[in-house]
């Protein structure tokens, strides 16, 4: 079994000013009055991870646990303050659907200033084109700017867009909330694809059940800190116990 | 509980495969030279989604890039000839300091802007952060080689010649292209962490364009300030290396184009390593 992700000992501590200082002018008078503070908050302590080629991982926790900065790490939009970081191949980009659109621009347009924000070159994206075009069922309306577009017609864009290429690391966040009920399936259905290629697969949801289904292993995260790491159905079912003990 | 297989079986295999190791960062500052290099296409679409946006819904299209500078260059010529009547061609002068000035002014703020409209994606997508600067400065650059046409219409108003001399002007265009990112640089790390610094940089640069030799000549300035005014001000060396190619037909003196270009390549380094070395905390900051 290869690894695909590996976390070593990964913490991520915000530094937060103890009063909010939004601006410059304020920051300088706080600053005469050395009156700044520094609050330290831990996202993440001491997290080790590791995810190997074709698994399900779950990682579960309430709002506020470190999920999101998890998932974060690994996408590369956070520096871990501590620790290493090793990943084998491409994260997929989910956190975001549709970044950067812009609202005078055709689909066509947003196609390619999206796939790009994404870092896909602009060769990749020619070729994949009517592929895109053809997932998100906008055949019709792709050289109408984008303003014309319902929410539902942009989400499926954007979906489409993050989901063309295969990544080997998949991250799902929550359960897909993208366009109607036949959209969603046709998106589960090319996720399982993925999964069934080899892909290695993170996900977070609330919903036990799925995770108890779906994953093989999961990751219980508590205030920052792994609680509990094994298979799925025995970390679901000691955070189910554990939870009306803390209401 | 089980944890991860095993210790020993972690390290067990060949390192090299990874893409992504974050104990094997070279310099902030070089990492984010190859990743912009990858990402070169995300820089195209991102001028091209702001010049394209900008002109989609008006009638005149492109042509406002060139009626802007000529319609400001108008207004200051008429309150301004009278005083500077003894500077030939007045207008083509005023001109060709004004479209240099304002590719600075215009790329800088837009850089500040851009670190600012990108806030939320850098908390959510990985991506090279100079490419928002560098796009700025990009969508200048079109601006800049859009106003020279409307220059050298003036020039062949006030019967200045056009000579070989223009060839030249990619250089001084070039400088003031690197000057401009390095400054955008600077102002976009402080942007993140304080988004007021635009208000506050608007009040500079109206107070630096004063104290440039743009709508006035260079001699009116007292000796006894000259050092100030001009020698120590980066944007009279980029301006009046420009200036020099179009108005005056005429190469740049050599220490103006050594200073100048001293002045460009230094701030670009230091903006682009004070950058990089910042970029780090921006999506915790973000």
């Amino acid at each position: 079994m290869k690894p695909v992700i590996i976390l070593e000992n990964i913490s991520v501590k915000y530094r937060a000013h103890e009063e909010s200082i939004k601006t410059f002018k304020e920051y300088a008078i706080q600053l005469l009055k050395r009156n700044v503070k520094i609050k330290e908050f831990h996202a993440l302590t001491n997290v080790d991870l590791q995810v190997n080629e074709g698994e399900i991982v779950g990682v579960i926790g309430r709002n506020g646990a470190g999920k999101s900065t998890l998932l974060k790490v690994i996408s590369r939009v956070l520096i871990p303050t501590d620790g290493r970081v090793r990943l084998r191949g491409r994260v997929s980009p989910l956190l975001e659907l549709g970044a950067g659109f812009h609202p005078e621009l055709t689909g066509r347009e947003n196609i390619f200033l999206n796939g790009t924000l994404l870092g896909h070159s602009r060769r990749e994206l020619e070729s994949r084109l009517p592929e895109i075009i053809e997932f998100a069922e906008l055949d019709a309306f792709i050289d109408a700017p984008l303003r014309t577009y319902s929410s539902g017609m942009v989400a499926r864009l954007g979906f489409s867009i993050a989901t063309t290429w295969r990544p080997e690391i998949l991250i799902l966040d929550e359960i897909l909330s993208v366009g109607d009920e036949a959209f969603r399936t046709k998106c589960k259905t090319r996720m399982a694809k993925y999964r069934d290629e080899g892909a290695s697969t993170l996900l977070v949801a609330h919903d036990m059940n799925t995770i108890g289904t779906l994953c093989s292993r999961a990751v219980w995260l508590d205030h920052g800190e792994v609680k509990a790491m094994g298979p799925a159905k025995e970390v679901v079912s000691i955070y189910r116990q554990s939870q009306p003990v803390k209401k | 509980m089980e944890n991860y297989s095993s210790t020993k079986d972690m390290y067990s295999f060949d390192e090299m495969e990874f893409t992504y190791d974050s104990a094997k960062r070279r310099s902030p500052a070089l990492e984010e030279l190859f990743s912009i290099i990858r990402y070169r296409d995300l820089i195209y679409q991102l001028v091209r989604r702001d010049i394209v946006a900008r002109y989609k819904r008006s009638i005149l299209g492109v042509l406002w890039t060139m009626l802007q500078p000529l319609g400001m260059m108008i207004v200051m010529s008429i309150v301004f000839s009278q005083l500077f009547g003894h500077v030939k061609g007045y207008s083509a002068y005023l001109l060709s300091g004004l479209i240099a000035w304002t590719f600075f002014s215009q790329t800088t703020t837009a850089a500040i802007h851009q670190i600012v409209w990108g806030g939320s994606l850098i908390r959510r997508i990985y991506l090279p952060l100079t490419a928002f600067s560098i796009s700025s400065v990009g969508t200048g650059v079109v601006n800049l080689l859009l106003s020279v046409i409307p220059l050298l219409l003036i020039m062949l108003i006030v019967q200045r010649p056009i000579t070989w001399a223009i060839l030249f002007i990619p250089i001084p265009i070039l400088l003031l292209t690197a000057f401009s990112l390095g400054v955008g640089l600077i102002l976009s790390a402080f942007a993140v962490h304080f988004p007021d610094i635009k208000e506050m940089y608007q009040i500079i640069i109206q107070a630096w364009m004063y104290l440039t030799p743009i709508l006035y000549p260079a001699d009116i300035i007292p000796e006894a300030y000259r050092n100030w005014v001009l020698y120590l001000n980066p944007m009279y060396y980029l301006i009046s290396m420009f200036r020099t190619t179009i108005y005056d037909g005429a190469l740049p003196a050599s220490d103006i184009l050594l200073i100048g270009t001293a002045i460009s390549l230094t701030t670009l380094l230091v903006g682009w390593v004070y950058f990089s070395s910042q970029m780090d905390d921006f999506a915790y900051i973000a």
